[in-house]
Parts: C-alpha cells; sequence; structure tokens
C-alpha cells in the first residue's frame, strides 16, 4: 500500500517542486524588470532574435492555417446552407485562437528551443559564473531581457499572423470557393469585433511570457554535457508547448465564457 | 588575506571539502594543486559566493565574505576560468570592457574600448583582435583575452582555474610567464588551481595540496620537493604508485 501511494506520490510531489521553482523563478523575473539596471542593447538584440527573425515561421503558419479554415468551414457550412460564414468564421478563428495559439506554438518550437540551448551553453561553459565574478545578475542580463521582449513582440506576430491568415482565408475563398473579393473583405469587416483582435493580442503576450520564461527557466537549470543542454532544449519546447494549450483554455474561459 | 575556515561542502552523498583550512596572505601567489575532482574549483567557487558552502567561515581581510557587500565584494577580484569562458555573442573588446562600461563607475565605451585594448596589448594581443568574436580565436589567444578580462579593471585578487590546460607546452610557458608577470605588476593576490607542476614552479610563491576534502599540506614552493609527505611527492612526480589512488 505505501509502495503504491509512494508511487503515486513521488512524481506528483517532484511536479509540485518544479512548479514552486518555476512560479518563484517567474516572480524573480517580474521583481526585475522594473528596476534597474536595464539592458537596452540586449532587449533590442532580443526582440530583432525573437520578434523579428519568426515572422516568416508565423506567416506561413497562418496563411496555410487560413487558408486550410476556408475550406474547412465551407465544406461544414455547405452542409445546411452556410457557406456564407465562411469570411466571418475565418477572421474570428484566426482572431481568436488559430492565430495567437499556432504563432504561440511555432515561436514556442523556434525560440524557447534556442534559448534553453543558448542559456543552457553559457550555464556549462561557465559563462554564467564569469557573469556573477563580473557582478552582473545573470537572470537581470539574460532573462528578463528576453521574457520582456517575447512578452512585447509576440502579439504583434499575432497580429500579423491574424492578418496574413485572413489573407489566405480570402485566397481561397475568391479564387478556389468562387467568393467575391469584396464581399468577402466586407463580411470579414463586419463580424470582426474589436474584443476578438485584442483577446489574441493578450493571449499572444502571455504565450510570449511563457515561451521565454520556459526557455530561460530549463537553460538555467540546464546539467552539464550536451545531454544535458539537449535534455534541456526538449524540456523547454515541451513545457512552453503544454502551457500554452493550458494557458488558452484559461484565458478563453475568462475571456469568452457566458 | 583570505582565510578559510573549517570549510564543509557536500553535492549529494559526494563530500568535497571536509574542512579545509588555508590561508593566503595578502600579495601572495597561492597555487593549490591536488587530483581531478578533489574539490579545487569547488574551493574557488565558494571563496566568491558562486557555491554556498555547508558550513565554515571564508574571511576576506576579516570580513566574512557571505556578509560582504556583494557587488563591492566581487569588484574586488578577477577570474581567469578553465575555458575562457568567453561571451561567445560579444566581441573580444567587449569581453574585455565588460565590466569597465557596467556599474557606477562605468567609463564610455569609447574609453573602455581603449583600456580593452591596452589589457590585451598587455596579454601579446593585437588591437586587430578588439573586433573578432571568441570563436574566431585559438585556445591560446582565447586564455589570453580571458586573462585580460580578468585583469582589466585591475582587481586586488586574481584567480586562475586551470590556466594552461588544453595548451601546447610553449603557449603554457608564455601563458605561465604572463601570470607570474601581472600578479607582481599588480601587487595582487593570486590563487591558481592547477595539475601543471611547470605551472606550479613557474607561478606559486605558496603551494597547497587538496586531497580527500582537506589541505594534506602547505608551505613555500621552494620547500614542496623536500617535504615528506607522501601525497605531495607522489602527486609532484607524477607517480602511480603511492597512498593517493590510481584508478587504471
Amino acid at each position: 500500500m505505501t509502495g503504491i501511494l509512494g508511487a503515486f506520490g513521488r512524481p506528483v510531489l517532484q511536479a509540485l517542486v518544479a512548479l514552486g521553482r518555476v512560479v518563484l523563478f517567474a516572480g524573480a523575473i517580474l521583481g526585475h524588470i522594473l528596476r534597474p539596471p536595464f539592458y537596452f542593447r540586449e532587449l533590442g538584440h532580443s526582440i530583432l532574435q525573437i520578434g523579428w527573425y519568426s515572422l516568416p515561421v508565423v506567416g506561413l503558419t497562418a496563411i496555410f492555417t487560413g487558408g486550410a479554415l476556408a475550406l474547412q468551414i465551407y465544406a461544414g457550412g455547405a452542409r445546411f446552407n452556410a457557406e456564407s460564414v465562411v469570411p466571418s468564421i475565418v477572421a474570428i478563428g484566426m482572431t481568436r485562437e488559430l492565430g495567437p495559439v499556432l504563432g504561440g506554438l511555432m515561436v514556442a518550437a523556434r525560440v524557447a528551443s534556442s534559448i534553453a540551448a543558448e542559456i543552457g551553453t553559457m550555464k556549462v561553459t561557465e559563462q554564467i559564473d564569469a557573469l556573477v565574478t563580473l557582478s552582473t545578475n545573470p537572470l537581470k542580463y539574460l532573462a528578463v531581457p528576453r521574457v520582456v521582449a517575447a512578452t512585447l513582440s509576440m502579439p504583434v506576430l499575432v497580429a500579423v499572423g491574424d492578418a496574413i491568415g485572413i489573407m489566405g482565408g480570402w485566397l481561397v475563398g475568391t479564387t478556389r470557393l468562387d467568393f467575391n473579393s469584396a464581399t468577402y473583405l466586407k463580411n470579414t469587416a463586419d463580424f470582426l469585433e474589436a474584443w476578438d483582435v485584442g483577446s489574441g493580442l493578450v493571449k499572444g503576450a502571455v504565450f510570449g511570457f511563457i515561451v521565454a520564461l520556459m526557455g530561460c527557466y530549463h537553460g538555467m537549470q540546464s546539467a552539464r554535457g550536451a545531454q544535458g543542454v539537449g535534455a534541456a532544449t526538449k524540456a523547454a519546447v515541451v513545457s512552453a508547448s503544454v502551457l500554452i494549450l493550458a494557458a488558452n483554455y484559461v484565458l478563453t474561459e475568462v475571456f469568452f465564457s457566458t | 588575506m583570505i582565510e578559510l575556515r573549517d570549510v564543509h561542502k557536500r553535492f549529494g552523498e559526494n563530500r568535497v571539502l571536509q574542512g579545509v583550512n588555508l590561508s593566503v596572505a595578502s600579495g601572495t601567489s597561492m597555487v593549490i594543486i591536488g587530483g581531478s575532482g578533489t574539490g579545487k574549483s569547488v574551493l574557488l567557487k565558494c571563496i566568491l559566493g558562486l557555491v554556498h558552502p555547508d558550513s565554515g567561515t571564508i574571511t576576506l581581510d576579516g570580513q566574512d565574505v557571505t556578509k560582504a557587500d556583494r557587488d563591492a565584494f566581487l569588484a574586488r577580484f578577477g577570474m581567469l576560468f578553465q575555458g575562457g569562458a568567453l561571451f561567445d555573442s560579444l566581441r573580444v573588446w567587449e569581453n574585455v570592457a565588460f565590466r569597465l562600461v557596467r556599474g557606477p563607475k562605468a567609463l564610455p565605451k569609447a574609453q573602455a574600448r581603449d583600456v580593452a585594448i591596452e589589457k590585451l596589448r598587455r596579454v601579446g594581443l593585437k588591437p586587430a583582435v578588439a573586433d573578432l568574436y571568441p570563436a574566431e580565436l585559438s585556445g591560446g589567444m582565447q586564455k589570453r583575452v580571458g586573462l585580460a578580462r580578468a585583469i582589466a579593471a585591475e582587481p586586488e585578487i586574481i584567480f586562475f582555474d586551470e590556466p594552461t590546460t588544453g595548451l601546447d607546452p610553449i603557449m603554457a610557458g608564455v601563458i605561465n610567464d604572463l601570470i607570474r608577470e601581472i600578479v607582481v605588476e599588480m601587487g595582487a593576490t593570486a590563487m591558481t588551481i592547477t595539475h601543471d607542476m611547470t605551472s606550479v614552479r613557474a607561478i606559486a610563491d605558496h603551494v597547497a595540496m587538496l586531497h580527500g576534502g582537506v589541505i594534506r599540506w602547505t608551505g613555500p614552493v621552494a620547500e614542496m620537493d623536500a617535504t615528506p609527505d607522501p601525497y605531495v611527492q607522489q602527486f609532484i612526480h607524477g607517480r602511480a604508485d603511492g597512498p593517493i589512488e590510481s584508478v587504471r
């Protein structure tokens, strides 16, 4: 009996310990954001790396998703003569859900892995110890700029992804499904509300925070050697992806449950 | 003066330091020798606060290092890491000037760059190296850049972690000579950890041997060869037979 309880209890306790560590880590980062010194150069570099260089992958994901969404809604809507809802559902689906979630997952794959690998390598090559001996707080120098950059960049990426996704739907709608271009755009604009877009941007900011937080946390926790860095990178991507999906459900409940 | 009193540190079941007692007088060069995994690096990291000892006290000029103002304390130190630990994303001069452009006494960028180039020259590197990235340098050049970074802010105390590991004998000799010259020139207190007996003889005023978690022997380098301590004799002559177990 004790063995069975132990087998179930141990992973639960380990998960709670890990959760506690992540919360403390996040708290420490938040505590440093508004306190000097500020590393603006590192912030600018991180915005470039996380935001600008993620545009192609987010854009490509959005255009194919928007196109596929238009086809699916058209096929589904045709069952009860509701093909005309394609523009509005594509727009709402992209802005509320698919833009932020798929954008977040793509950025998690691209950014959480690179942050964890970079910081993990710095840890195993003693660069983080070197920062400390040079009177520089590694958390403030490495983690804070990345977390702030990701939190600021993700809403912009989501906005761009929304626009490209809707354009993908329009492209498929007008070339494959015989929609009139002007009517498609009018329907999109008429049914789309500001909060549809705004809620997606808020989700984007939360997902950006999660992505960078997981990258930095697992990088800082990296064990020695190439295997340690590899494990940290994998853990960063997996945990960021799962947390994005979980946070998406919670935020959707908060924003849209009636 | 740096003093360690009864310092203990364990990692899980591995008791690395088991009561280390050691004094390093100001302005002298202490070299700590000992086999791999005996806790030499842990000892240096305990002094710097990178690793927290489980018990014991470490004082610098009589003040407990754990109670000192952290920034002011670290400002007195420079450290050359085993692998250089240069920041990959920064150019060589930015690595060297890292401390100079930060903090309350930060220098303007141009002035910091001039200081960095002067320190690079001091370790035998040309100004053209300043704008390269660490990955573009050889191992020996990286060590020199690490040395330039360690001395850039003219610290009172400099730590050298395996300064010649991975270098060919000629480059190792160059680094040893540089360390000795710089320590004498700056009047700094130096602590070096190494396995390299050539380094020991070139750098040390005093030697301490760490084995089994304690300082087995310490004394002036001139007395090292004459000591009857079997551990020291086995280590400095590189014998496989003796009280130190070797795995074959």
